[in-house]
């Protein structure tokens, strides 16, 4: 019952894959994943939305794996005498308090964004799916346990237990401390997405049949369960992405995320707060760059959920 | 009925232990020194180290020390800040702003977030509906804070069109920008679950049958399809209202609102780290309790539930 | 059989007194959809009269549950849009109507039943509230009065303590009883046709039987025309005058159910009916129809049920055979309607 009511933002996102049927047992198109897949690319494909989405989280990607393509500027060479400047031709997007040149030190952010949204998405999947069809598919005592633990992991708030953690990690804080507090704090939503996945998937007939030819219960979850009841989960990863670099920046904005000198996004905000009013660039480059990544993220999960969900077909 | 109620009551009381376990295990566990937690880098005198240590009981075993922390909370002792305010006073002090700025947020966002999910959802497909959609990704993915700042940087100076700031104490005018700000993410979420939801039961049986029954279309969406679709809007903002208290954190920093989200930046700012866990549990609690009222509510609301 | 007789062209759509109760002519539905547009019901025409039982039987897919709403006015649109053709109710075209004067007859001259009432009923109201609406939307009535008269049609369709039922909701019915509500529901104002859509599909073998022996009592009592649809020409026998045989989204038969048992006009009946369990059945095997039913999208050319049919020949691959009157009150769909039913 619980399960039904208690909706983070991202599960309004993705609704239907929020409690998934995915897969009725009558619905032949359901029996092989793989058309699943290659007709939702068939549609995604002539889906606007998809094609922004994809093109934007590409740029982002490479901007992240290689800042220099787009600037030779280093981030970190500073002269206070350049201080808050305008944009102009020599600085595009101006400068900072400390004269940094911002343009150079907008594209070095999406790596910090780019990397930690990616690598929490990852880990709290990983850890999401281990636990989710473990729980979902064995049942039991294991079950209830789990389940009772993520119920109690989510009634703390993700911003507010990262708050409570890192306030209290001061002066260590890097990218590592970070990314494993929105891990320990991002699995359990898709841990529940994945055990109630993997419940309607254990009830369909093939998975009996897979049992009765004698097939070992890793190879049934791996083969059988996983392949049909991961789809939601896919879903609901992409939106994360976009959730995760949001609350990085939120917590960097709050002084409890990431500190300098690491160049972050919401760091750039936090720093220039007093003179916004002041020097507009300062918050509309890197506001504008991190909202950009996380739309692209959010867009591509929504285009990707109305492709595969049946329902909406 | 009744027996749903009692076992919803008992996971929220197992809830509630187990969370404030957790914050407090966050706190006093992490390897290292408790009081550095509690204060951070702030340089500390030997005497507050003293008082610190008889006050959680640093001396204690971690269990001990955990249910003085638990009866403490219990009995509305949520600790003190260092100048020995108690952080219950605090509380007092600007909780009321922050329930009125979410309770102004709350139902801007259910106004208009209802009302646009309505609409996009019985013109699936159509243009509207397509502006809906795009319209609450993007405003979902801009984070609050540079929401805030844009909001006070376009509408408060260069339109001035409502005050920058909140003032002390703050006037409903000024409540006004941060409310919008602190219902703009929440209001998308509306309209998008609105949505989908009318959209499911715009195509559900029982709306053909209400069509068969010769109903007029007001009618037909109105009664028929609308009741069905607010179930989980309503969920959701029931849970909203717990979750507005703790986004307020950012939006009263930004609007300089003198609430307790402001509290709790501050303190964050100045490694008041028991203020910070005082009000954090306290937000905690708030979320718990809006989730047993939303289970409640949705058994009542939904008369197909299952009470097991 | 419209479709063959010039005359019937004649006929003044508007004179109220054609004897016909409820008149389907040449009815076309699309569903367009990004996949291409299908074609749901393609030149559909059978007519009700009061009293008459009229039984429509289809695979699933072939258009038979698409023209009852269609009557109903209650199709999804978009994607499906009703292209042509007339529906005369009481001479009157329900098609060219305002809506307005279409949603007086909707629910109340003409109503329908679903198979599924689970789904069918609203879940989150109680059933008294449900029929209710039907006497207080249509006729005025107060609150009070509707559930009086709620009561007083459950227990006219046999639900036990009525009185007391009135206040739950649909889930906490059994399936049998919950159909039972969808009927009390669908007679509430006692309309001149009731269209019943596989309504004991979804139930128990036994369950089945008392819900059509109660539509059977029902039409008795009342003299309403019905339209039975159902993919199950066994549970036809019974009750229906006449039966409506439906293939790729046409009719390709239809005859009094005596004359139809006796005698098969179409390949496609001749099939279905082979593939009934009988009573007189002595031994040997079912015969299941070759095949599988067609893609609506992809129609096979000529005569749509060719390529299962047993006497196909080279004309049948290319034209599509007309529905043409046969006997009195008999028509097909076959090139050689006259010559297979003979061997």
């Amino acid at each position: 019952m619980t399960d039904t009511t208690n909706k983070t933002p991202a599960q309004v996102l993705a609704p239907d894959v929020a409690t998934p049927e995915v897969v009725p047992a009558q619905a032949p198109k359901q029996d092989k994943p793989a058309s699943l897949w290659s007709d939702a690319w068939k549609e995604l494909r002539r889906k606007p939305g998809f094609i922004i989405s994809a093109l934007l989280v590409i740029l982002m990607v490479v901007m992240a794996a290689f800042p220099t393509l787009f600037t030779s500027v280093d981030p970190r060479d500073c002269s206070l005498i350049d201080a808050l400047q305008t944009p102009s031709a020599e600085h595009r997007f101006g400068t900072d308090l400390q004269g940094c040149d911002y343009y150079a030190r907008t594209i070095w952010g999406a790596r910090t964004s780019v990397s930690i949204g990616l690598f929490v998405t990852f880990f709290s999947t990983i850890i999401a799916v281990a636990l989710g069809s473990l729980s979902g598919y064995k049942g039991g005592w294991l079950d209830s346990t789990l389940s009772r633990f993520t119920d109690i992991m989510f009634a703390i708030p993700l911003i507010l237990g990262a708050l409570v953690i890192l306030n209290a990690l001061a002066g260590s804080r890097g990218i590592l401390q970070v990314s494993a507090v929105l891990i320990a704090f991002g699995w359990p939503t898709m841990m529940r997405l994945m055990r109630s996945s993997v419940l309607s998937v254990k009830e369909l007939d093939y998975i009996d049949a897979a049992r009765a030819l004698g097939a070992s219960d890793w190879r049934i979850i791996t083969r059988h369960v996983l392949a049909n009841g991961i789809t939601p989960v896919i879903v609901y990863a992409t939106i994360t992405v976009g959730v995760i670099i949001s609350a990085e920046a939120s917590l960097s904005f709050l002084n409890v995320g990431l500190q300098l000198p690491a160049i972050s996004w919401g760091l750039m905000i936090n720093t220039a707060q007093n003179r916004i009013l002041a020097f507009p660039h300062l918050l509309f480059f890197p506001g504008l760059f991190l909202s950009m990544t996380v739309f692209a993220f959010i867009l591509m999960g929504d285009a990707l959920r109305d492709a595969l969900d049946p329902k909406l077909r | 009925m009744t027996s749903y109620i009692i076992r919803r009551v008992g996971q929220f009381v197992l809830v509630f232990f187990a969370a404030t376990f957790l914050i407090f295990s966050m706190v006093f566990a992490i390897p290292g020194d408790p009081i550095r937690a509690l204060a951070g880098e702030k340089p500390m005198p030997d005497s507050l180290r003293q008082t610190l240590v008889q006050r959680y009981h640093l001396d204690e075993p971690y269990i001990v020390q955990y249910w003085y922390y638990v009866t403490g909370v219990l009995q509305g002792d949520l600790g003190e800040s260092f100048n020995q305010r108690p952080v219950l006073d605090i509380i007092k002090e600007r909780f009321p702003r922050t329930l009125r700025l979410a309770i102004y947020a709350f139902i801007i966002e259910m106004v208009i977030g209802v009302t646009a999910g309505v609409w996009a959802g019985i013109r699936k497909d159509k243009f509207l509906d397509s502006l809906v959609k795009v319209s609450t990704v993007a405003v979902i993915s801009i984070p609050i804070f540079v929401l805030g700042f844009m909001a006070q940087l376009f509408i408060g100076v260069r339109l001035g069109w409502l005050p920058v700031t909140a003032g002390n104490p703050p006037s409903l005018y000024g409540y006004l920008l941060p409310a919008i700000v602190l219902a703009a993410v929440s209001l998308a979420y509306v309209a998008r679950l609105t949505r989908s939801s009318v959209v499911e039961n715009l195509r559900s049986d029982y709306v053909r049958t209400a069509k068969a029954k010769g109903l007029s279309r007001r009618r037909v969406i109105g009664v028929h399809t609308f009741r069905n679709s607010l179930i989980p809007v309503i969920t959701f903002l029931a849970i909203d209202l717990g979750a507005l208290m703790g986004g307020a954190i950012i939006t009263e920093t930004i609007f300089n609102v003198p609430g307790i989200g402001q509290a709790l930046y501050q303190s964050v700012l100045g490694q008041e780290g028991a203020v910070v866990v005082g009000i954090v549990t306290l937000l905690v609690i708030i979320y718990a309790v809006a989730n047993l009222v939303v289970d409640v509510m949705y058994a009542v609301l939904d008369p197909r539930i299952r009470y097991d | 059989m419209t479709k063959v007789t010039p005359l019937d062209t004649a006929v003044d759509p508007h004179s109220a007194d054609t004897g016909v109760l409820l008149d389907v002519r040449d009815l076309e539905v699309e569903f367009r959809m990004r996949s291409g547009t299908v074609k749901a019901a393609n030149r559909v025409s059978y007519q009700v009269d009061k009293g008459e039982t009229l039984a429509i039987v289809g695979e699933s897919g072939s258009g038979k549950t698409v023209s009852a709403q269609a009557i109903m006015g209650i199709i999804d649109s978009p994607p499906g849009f009703v292209t042509g053709g007339e529906i005369l109710f009481r001479g009157k075209d329900l098609l060219k109507m305002e809506e307005k004067e279409r949603r007086q007859i909707r629910g109340d001259r003409i109503s329908m039943i679903f198979q599924d009432a689970l789904t069918a009923l609203n879940p989150v109201f109680t059933v008294g509230w449900q029929i209710s609406e039907m006497f207080q939307k249509h006729r005025g009535m107060s609150k009070s009065e509707g559930y009086k008269r709620a009561i007083e049609l459950m227990n006219l369709v046999k639900i036990p303590s009525a009185a007391e039922r009135v206040n739950a909701y649909p889930h906490e019915f059994s399936g049998g009883m919950r159909q039972r509500v969808m009927i009390a529901m669908a007679i509430a104002l006692d309309p001149d046709v009731l269209i019943a859509d596989e309504p004991t599909t979804a139930l128990d073998v036994t369950v089945q039987a008392q819900i059509m022996g109660l539509l059977a009592d029902l039409q008795q009592q009342t003299g309403m025309g019905l339209i039975l649809i159902t993919h199950d020409l066994g549970v036809v026998a019974e009750v229906a005058d006449k039966v409506s045989v439906m293939y790729a989204a046409e009719i390709v038969e239809t005859a009094d159910i005596r004359e139809l048992y006796r005698h098969p006009y179409h390949p496609y009946t001749e099939g279905l009916m082979r593939s009934l369990v009988r009573p007189d059945h002595k031994g040997g095997r079912l015969s299941p129809i070759k095949g599988s039913p067609p893609d609506l999208l992809h129609i096979p050319s000529g005569c749509p049920f060719h390529p299962r049919c047993d006497y196909v020949q080279d004309v049948c691959r290319t034209d599509d055979p007309p529905l043409r009157e046969i006997l009195e009150g008999r028509t097909s769909a076959c090139h050689f309607a006259e010559v297979f039913s003979n061997d």
